[in-house]
């Protein structure tokens, strides 16, 4: 459930802030940047290092 | 106005459930309102784990004994294998960390899902609101239903 731990997090962050997800699911790649563009966050991009996948999405709405 | 999103779960196979509350969790997740509908074999997913079900009459009581239900007992629709199969899926979602649908039940109640019981199954069937779990929000027919799903911009039958 890593993109309804996204939207939970979120939402106790404050407009302009960035969270960062830490996810090993390979499906948070296209998930993330989706869920942005539903809810009209900013998705800023993503790192992948040993499996495990940085996501960081910025706080718009 | 929040878009709407509804699901009837007509079905109580284990795998079904699994996806209609992914499914409720992701919509609410993208701010959608979210209702679900559990109708005939779909009531199993929403029935108490524990106690008996009481109901009147020899064959009413027969298919309560034989489908008790409660989200824990929910069977797969494939390779259930009297419950081998089953056990064998609980393991590897275990292993891969994904959440049981009894887990997945507490997170869209938490994100505001919203869940009906057919009362029109639930009279068939023979089965009061006590075989219930308390996150039941609404029990109520088909009308109850379509108020939700006339404005939902997604409805899905599972």
């Amino acid at each position: 459930m890593p993109i309804h731990q996204t939207a939970n997090k979120l939402k106790e962050l404050k407009t302009g802030q960035v969270l960062e997800v830490l996810a090993s699911d390979e499906g948070i790649k296209e998930d993330a940047p989706a869920w942005c563009r539903t809810t009209g966050n900013e998705f800023l991009g993503m790192e992948e290092k040993d499996g495990e996948i940085k996501v960081y999405i910025k706080k718009t709405k | 106005m929040a878009e709407k999103m509804t699901l009837i779960v007509f079905s109580g196979d284990m795998d079904k459930a699994l996806a209609a509350f992914n499914l409720a969790i992701g919509a609410a997740s993208i701010g959608m309102e979210v209702s679900m509908f559990f109708t005939f074999w779909g009531l199993n997913v929403i029935k108490k784990n524990e106690g008996p079900i009481k109901s009147k009459g020899i064959m009413r009581k027969m298919l309560n004994f034989m489908n008790r239900g409660g989200a824990k007992r929910l069977g797969l629709s494939k390779f259930h294998m009297f419950g081998i199969g089953k056990w064998m899926m609980g393991k590897l979602m275990k292993d891969t960390k994904s959440p049981s649908p009894q887990e997945l039940m507490t997170i869209a109640h938490q994100a505001g899902v919203k869940f009906i019981a057919c009362t029109n199954s639930m009279g068939t069937m023979g089965i009061g609101k006590d075989a219930f779990i308390p996150e039941v929000d609404t029990y109520g027919g088909v009308a109850t239903y379509l108020a939700d799903a006339k404005d939902g911009r997604i409805n899905l039958f599972i």
